[in-house]
């Protein structure tokens, strides 16, 4: 079951704690897998773990000439197709509303949601065209639930919620699924810069009273991407330990 | 240049399983030959590998009927 062998996968933000694990769970079940993220050297080092089957391009995604080139390069390098995107790219940038600047607000917007429609879209057509696509985007548990200090990140994580609805509804009879995974707190560098107070009192809020490990998001993402999930799209999985049961 | 016509009809046949007898050039896409939205680029994308062409976005939502499709063709194909 699972097994991604002759697949080509996508990986966005590979560079970061859960994008990582991700990327390797991929090939572990036998993917090709591109990493993408703006850390080249982070990037080619987990390349160089990983062994064969590995690509590098990096890429920002917050520039629209930067994304397609992303789409087009990680096609070329693995063999002209890509079956799997999971857009995992995304950025902070936490402050209350009435402190918020525009650009904290424009630009958490813009990398997490409208580089995932805009990298989405540049990928679309060569899974149409094959009949096939695994679309998976990594949201979070706070754009269902909010999250004082966060509106901008939870308003872009709700609205990829929103997009891969409908997303899934265009393409569903195209053989392809858009699907999200919604994380809770998970052991990362984004997580690490709270303070043990803070993760005190997340803990709390969580019946399994540790924060997730990458790989239990990892898993996720390989059970989205099967053929066994075929039957599955439009929906949002959510890996939190119990933080919000919805 | 004839045969362009010819190719273009095949490719909506074989795209959207009709009669060749329904495709004619004033059927339109949609509302004849029951192509839906997404029918309708899957038809462009086929254009553009058939012909080689590149077929912007606003020239692909002028293009409605198969004689539509002929006629893009045919101008993108001298020029």
């Amino acid at each position: 079951m699972f097994d991604l062998t002759g697949k080509a996968a996508l990986v966005t933000g590979a560079s970061g704690g859960i994008g990582g694990a991700i990327a390797r769970a991929l090939h572990k079940q036998g993917a090709t897998v591109t990493l993408s993220g703006t850390r080249a050297e982070a990037l080619e080092e987990l390349k160089a773990s990983l062994g064969e089957r590995a690509h590098v391009v990096a890429a920002r995604m917050d520039d629209a000439a930067d994304i397609d080139r992303l789409a087009k390069e990680a096609e070329a390098a693995m063999g002209g197709k890509l079956d799997i995107l999971v857009n995992n790219a995304g950025i902070t940038r936490d402050n209350i509303s009435m402190r918020m600047k525009d650009e904290e607000w424009d630009k958490v917007l813009q990398v997490n949601l409208t580089g995932t429609f805009r990298l989405t879209r540049a990928t679309m057509r060569g899974m149409m065209k094959r009949r096939f696509g695994r679309v998976i985007n990594i949201t979070s548990i706070v754009g269902v639930t909010g999250n004082p200090g966060q509106a901008n990140y939870a308003a872009a994580k709700a609205g990829l919620i929103g997009m891969s609805k409908s997303l899934a509804q265009e393409l569903a009879s195209r053989g392809i699924t858009v699907n999200c995974l919604a994380p809770g707190f998970i052991a990362t560098p984004m997580t690490d810069v709270l303070t043990d107070d803070q993760k005190k009192t997340i803990l709390g809020r969580v019946p399994a009273a540790r924060l997730g490990s990458p790989d239990e998001i990892a898993a996720g993402v390989v059970y989205l991407a099967s053929d066994e999930a075929a039957y599955v799209t439009g929906q949002t999985l959510h890996i939190n330990g119990g933080m919000a049961m919805i | 240049m004839s045969d362009i016509a010819e190719r273009v009809k095949k490719i909506v046949i074989e795209h959207l399983g009709v009669e060749a007898a329904q495709v004619k050039e004033e059927a339109k896409f949609i509302d004849d030959l029951g192509a839906d939205s997404l029918d309708t680029v899957e038809l462009v994308m086929a254009f553009e590998e058939e012909f080689g062409i590149e077929i912007p976005d606003d020239a692909a939502e002028k293009i409605q009927t198969v004689g539509d499709a002929i006629g893009f063709i045919k101008g993108t194909a001298k020029s």
